[in-house]
């Protein structure tokens, strides 16, 4: 038993030097933009990082946990819950898109005629619809439910709002299969759009469908054994000019548009602790 | 096709040692349970097959949070930073491996435990004699035994992504991948790391069946 | 040799007592009783295999206890045959070279690489005799080798065993055939709900039985 405990820690050890783990939204990852960054972060830096993509809820719960050293999501109220709470410190905005009310190209609701977002909520509860909602704790799933509480809806319990409990990919995969609604972060659209039959209705970047994606450090202090230098490392380059400059540029000529908006640590929505 | 055809076999060797190494815990503890019990000479052992029978049941996401919360910083076993490794997945793997080996063992040798002690005992043998020469002539129970459990660890996903995290070059495995490449909608990338993940089981049984069947 | 007195053995519906026993050296038994009657149990008591509840039991040399179900394990002809020696700790070379006369004279030398679960019947009778008989053992127990045997194959059996007793072996045979039963033994013992009721040289027991029981279980009558 000793001798199997002694492997298990050599194990642990040969994994933990030089890297460091990173839990992220699946957006930023699936879309392929951490492949396209990280990679001279590990040359520079000599730091590997391992990425956990999840929904953000997830990834705070991790975090939260101290199970990974730094994290990467878009949820700036739950963020500043995270930061409240003494779990993160070193709080980055790092980019920004905009969300995206995504459906049939027949748009039964008239969600591409709305006057707003809340508009376009309200069309969709009226027509009765279908749509999906993440059902998760992402922060795409966080938004939606905001978005119902503006407009003062509640669709919970409505025979046309359904939860698919699973990634972005797949709720927008269901929600073409069954010509439903579905919000979702404009990265992952993007991805998406060409392999299903979707379509963005509503896709304007007003205050309301901001999407801000931010990196915190997991409290050094709560925990042992966090790799919390390499996770600062980490911030510095990804706020740096030239990383930043990446970000902005990444995919820009396959859309013809921005995926990632850089921010260069300046909110655009307020996060407060 | 989304993911290089290089990094599909990478994927499939990894899965292969998690699978093999969790296969190898498994019977470690398994397989001496296992002949232990369907060798008793008496009657009974009902309620240790009942519990193995019941546990070839166990939800693998159920084990994988078990291990989560085991091995997370702020668990029991925290220290040890084996949260999203190959080694917590080869435990939480070979936990689920176990019941397999051990139920299925059981019940081969039990089939053959009452004539292989009359013969072994009748010819003057000890008793030592008739569990070596149980665990030979069970050789093949005992292979298919080592097959289901290999089968269930490296095709299982729920408990791969909770206890490994999916983590690209370190613990993405086979299903963990067919669950990312759907989610990002390359289906022909999941089909084809699927067919890997088929054509792996099959020629991994394959292998343990002939030479669980040789003379 | 073996000597046995106050032998007990008894569980729920069962209840074996057999008062006082010998197998001298050199002899024939043969064992006569029906089902249930406790013939396999005693043979296991005399082999060692069970323990008896109460009783002694003296035995010099080595017994094989041989089943009727001429069990063969999942390997080939020659390596069920070679079993038995290597049980004993002889090498494997060793032990084939002793089994080749005998699996010729049992006519199985060609088959030897053959699944022995192939084999009929009568050739696994056959093979698990000389299994047996090959680990030279001073006292043969066994139950019903010949039951389900073709007039052939028991002429075979039955000339193994002869040769046995004739080199010295002791021999204990329970058989359900009358026949059988006076053709080889010396001594007939008959069995009844666990208790010898008749125990008399094989010509006296078939000529003139003591016991109302034994008088009913050569009549054919039902006796239990």
């Amino acid at each position: 038993m000793k001798k199997l405990l002694a492997l298990f820690w050599l194990f642990a050890l040969a994994f933990a030097a030089g890297s460091m783990r990173l839990a992220t939204t699946t957006s930023v990852n699936d879309s392929g933009l951490l492949e396209a960054i990280l990679p001279q972060f590990t040359v520079e830096s000599g730091i590997e990082v391992e990425v956990i993509a999840v929904g953000t809820g997830q990834a705070l719960a991790i975090a939260g946990r101290g199970d990974v050293d730094a994290v990467l999501v878009h949820a700036p109220d739950l963020e500043a819950k995270f930061l409240r709470e003494g779990k993160g410190v070193a709080h980055a905005c790092l980019a920004y898109n905009n969300f995206v009310i995504a459906g049939p190209a027949a748009d039964p609701a008239g969600v591409a005629q709305a006057a707003d977002a809340l508009d376009a909520m309200r069309r969709i509860y009226r027509s009765g619809a279908l749509f999906i909602s993440r059902g998760d704790k992402s922060g795409t799933y966080h938004r939606e439910r905001s978005l119902w509480r503006a407009a003062k809806l509640v669709p919970d319990g409505r025979p046309w709002y359904l939860e698919s409990g699973s990634g972005m990919g797949s709720t927008l995969t269901l929600a073409a299969e069954k010509r439903a609604y579905t919000l979702t972060d404009l990265g992952t659209f993007l991805f998406m759009k060409d392999k299903i039959a979707i379509v963005d209705l509503y896709n304007r970047p007003e205050p309301l469908m901001l999407n801000q994606y931010s990196y915190m450090v997991v409290n050094p202090k709560r925990f042992q054994g966090l790799r919390s230098s390499a996770a600062y490392r980490l911030r510095s380059y990804l706020l740096r000019d030239d990383v930043q400059q990446a970000i902005d540029d990444y995919m820009k000529e396959k859309f013809g548009q921005s995926l990632f908006h850089a921010l260069h640590g300046k909110c655009l929505m307020e996060v407060k602790p | 096709m989304d993911v290089p055809l290089g990094e599909i076999w990478e994927i499939a060797w990894r899965s292969l040692r998690i699978a093999g190494a969790a296969t190898f815990l498994a019977a470690l503890f398994g397989l001496p349970l296992g002949v232990w019990l369907g060798a008793r000479p008496r009657r009974g052992g009902g309620s240790a097959r009942v519990v193995l029978y019941a546990a070839m049941g166990l939800p693998p996401v159920v084990v994988g949070l078990f291990f989560y919360l085991l091995l997370s910083r702020s668990g029991p076993l925290g220290k040890s930073g084996l949260l999203f490794t190959q080694t917590a997945m080869v435990m939480a793997e070979a936990v689920l491996a176990f019941p397999m080996i051990a139920g299925f063992t059981a019940a081969g040798v039990r089939a053959r435990a009452a004539n292989v002690r009359r013969l072994v005992r009748g010819l003057g043998g000890s008793e030592k004699q008739v569990l070596t020469t149980l665990l030979w002539e069970s050789r093949r129970p005992i292979v298919a035994a080592l097959a289901a459990g290999f089968g269930s660890a490296i095709s299982e996903v729920g408990a791969a992504t909770i206890t490994g995290g999916d983590i690209r070059h370190h613990t993405r495995v086979l299903t963990t991948a067919v669950v990312l490449e759907t989610r990002k909608g390359e289906l022909r990338s999941a089909l084809m790391l699927g067919l890997v993940l088929l054509g792996l089981t099959l020629l991994v049984t394959a292998v343990l069946v002939v030479w669980g069947e040789r003379e | 040799m073996i000597r046995a007195s106050g032998l007990r053995k008894s569980y729920p519906g069962f209840d074996l007592r057999v008062a006082d026993l010998r197998v001298p050296e050199g002899s024939f038994i043969t064992m006569l009783g029906p089902s249930g009657a406790g013939k396999s149990t005693l043979l296991r008591l005399l082999a060692g295999m069970e323990a008896a509840q109460d009783g002694v039991l003296e035995r010099r040399g080595r017994a094989v206890y041989l089943d009727q179900d001429n069990i063969v394990l999942e390997r080939n002809v020659i390596d069920n045959a070679v079993f038995g020696l290597r049980l004993m700790g002889v090498a494997s070379a060793e032990a084939r070279r002793r089994l080749r006369p005998w699996l010729a004279r049992v006519g199985l030398a060609e088959r030897l690489r053959q699944p022995a679960a192939k084999l009929s019947g009568g050739e696994r009778a056959r093979l698990a005799l000389v299994r047996a008989l090959a680990t030279e053992p001073d006292v043969l127990l066994l139950d019903e080798p010949t039951q389900s045997l073709d007039p052939k194959n028991v002429a075979m059996v039955e000339a193994l065993l002869r040769e046995a007793h004739t080199r010295g072996r002791s021999v204990v045979l329970v058989t359900h055939n009358l026949h059988q039963a006076r053709r080889l033994g010396e001594e007939t013992w008959l069995l009844l709900d666990g208790r010898i009721v008749e125990q008399a040289p094989t010509e006296t027991f078939f000529a003139s039985p003591r016991s109302r029981e034994a008088k009913a279980y050569l009549a054919g009558e039902m006796v239990y």
